[in-house]
């Protein structure tokens, strides 16, 4: 296979989530000298991104979504290592959690999946995330953004406890804040002062790297 | 064991022997933008529709959720179900996680309701239990404690059997009164969790033989062709031995899928049910 049918090849496969195909391809890239770089941004990261836009079309399901997502997570396991030598290791560092109270988890473990298809390095706390255990998870893992899911009335009000939290530590200027889950609104993620907000994992990844690309602009400029 | 609702002028008796007791799940505003502005704008003529739509459909139910953020969530649950009682007699499932929201619209419902819902956490037990006892209301039982939603049925039978125990022994609830959430998760993020969910019924029915409700839409979030979904899913819930669903009482093909489920399980003598609403469409 020459080096362009690789990269068509692994496209097509990581969207209709063929994860053996995917490994195999991305272990034939690499054998044939591609770099880890090429066949990240120039094959898997868009390939995902199309599967994110087909999902909010309304064209793609949960499940595709999922196993493209998986698929891609398994290139990554290979890739990793050998991007971590050019510097390129991971798009970001995310720490998430379901916070305190609140024991819900299927939603944030999509938008999970999603990230780290997307070459994030998820760090899952878990859930029923105590203030305290964010803070420690961000001083440890120094994370470029933290999310924070709540899926009930009642528990959405974590995430100013959590942002107070940060303030407190000295750290809130130093992650971004997303917040996400079922009864949350753009308007209520404004109120309580996170710099970001997404309805669903698709959108949540793109809102991700904007934020991520913003700051970044930001600290440079 | 019957389950009995209560309007001022009307009686819905949930059990294993009664029709499928189909509660209307629509008149809520988590993910209705629109309706979140009008309820914020103090507009609630939404819920009219709501309540004809799903009346239309064939509620028996209709569970009322005002639950949004930055809203004064125990006034407007208050107003909603004052309104919901000025459109229909059909008993209420008062639906909140804000305790004083359940208590103010206990306070607002005229008749017997069911309070959805309590969790099997020590200490939303001690704060609903209360109030469940106190207006002499039924109460949704969710078999998830302070650590994990369990998916392992013997757990969810487990954390059941705590919470009827602390409602029974605890705060005199009759047993009857216990409605139990065998918990229905999303088919498109596992497709193992819906089995887990049908057995939790079955072991729930065999166990204790108590009333059980669900969230029937969970089951097919995120999947193409809901309807189809639902319409499989509760016939099959209903053989095991749910009795209720919170659901999409819209949609013809899940409810005509629950009445013919009703009529071949035994529950619908005769099936008149199900051959006057055949005639009553004819005639439309």
């Amino acid at each position: 296979m020459t080096p362009d049918e690789i990269l068509k090849e692994l496209y097509d496969q990581t969207m209709v989530g063929n994860a053996p195909r995917v490994l195999e391809l991305t272990r034939t890239g690499l054998a044939a000298g591609m770099t880890p770089d090429t066949l990240l941004y120039d094959s898997l990261i868009p390939s995902l991104e199309e599967v994110g836009a087909r999902f909010e079309r309304g064209d793609f399901f949960v499940p595709e979504m999922l196993i493209a997502g998986k698929a891609m997570a398994g290139a990554l396991e290979v890739l990793r290592p050998l991007l971590a030598e050019t510097g390129a290791a991971t798009v970001g560092t995310f720490v998430m959690g379901t916070v305190k109270g609140d024991v819900h988890d299927i939603g944030k473990n999509l938008v999970n999946i999603m990230l780290e298809g997307a070459g994030f390095h998820v760090i899952d706390l878990g859930v029923q995330v105590s203030p305290e255990k964010f803070i420690d998870a961000i001083r440890e893992h120094k994370p470029d953004i933290v999310g924070f899911s709540a899926f009930l009335t009642t528990t959405m009000p974590m995430f100013k406890a959590n942002i107070n939290a940060l303030e407190k530590a000295g750290l809130r200027d130093q992650v971004i804040v997303m917040v996400g889950g079922a009864p949350v609104t753009q308007q209520y993620a404004d109120a309580v002062g996170a710099d970001g907000y997404a309805a669903d994992a698709s959108a949540a990844v793109k809102r991700a790297k904007d934020l991520l690309q913003q700051r970044r602009v930001l600290a440079n400029a | 064991m019957h389950t009995v609702l209560r309007s001022p002028t009307a009686e819905v008796i949930i059990g294993d022997d009664q029709p499928f007791c189909v509660i209307g799940e629509r008149i809520n505003p988590t993910g209705r933008r629109l309706f979140q502005e009008q309820l914020r704008a103090g507009d609630l003529s939404r819920i009219e529709v709501d309540v004809a739509e799903q009346l239309a459909g064939g509620a028996m139910v209709f569970d009322v959720n005002m639950g949004m953020p930055l809203a004064d969530e125990a006034e407007l649950l208050a107003a909603a179900i004052r309104l919901v009682q000025t459109q229909s007699d059909r008993p209420l499932c008062i639906d909140s996680s804000v305790v004083e929201a359940l208590d103010a619209g206990l306070a607002a419902y005229d008749g017997k309701a069911l309070v959805n819902s309590v969790t099997a956490e020590d200490e939303r037990l001690d704060a609903i239990l209360p109030l469940v006892k106190r207006y002499g209301a039924a109460v949704i039982g969710l078999p998830n404690d302070e650590n994990e939603i369990p998916e392992d049925p013997a757990r969810r039978v487990e954390l059941t059997r705590k919470i009827i125990h602390v409602a029974t022994e605890r705060y005199g609830i009759p047993i009857e009164d216990i409605v139990i959430d065998p918990l229905a998760m999303p088919i498109g993020a596992d497709t193992s969790l819906v089995v887990k969910t049908l057995d939790t019924i079955s072991m729930i029915k065999e166990e204790f033989g108590v009333n059980m409700t669900l969230g029937a839409s969970n089951v097919s979030f995120g999947m193409p062709q809901r309807h189809a979904i639902g319409a499989a899913f509760l016939p099959m819930a209903m053989a095991r031995g749910l009795t209720s669903a919170i659901m999409d009482a819209r949609a013809s093909q899940i409810v005509d899928a629950v009445k013919a489920a009703d009529l071949l399980l035994g529950n619908d003598a005769w099936g008149a049910n199900w051959i006057s609403t055949f005639r009553a469409r004819q005639g439309a």
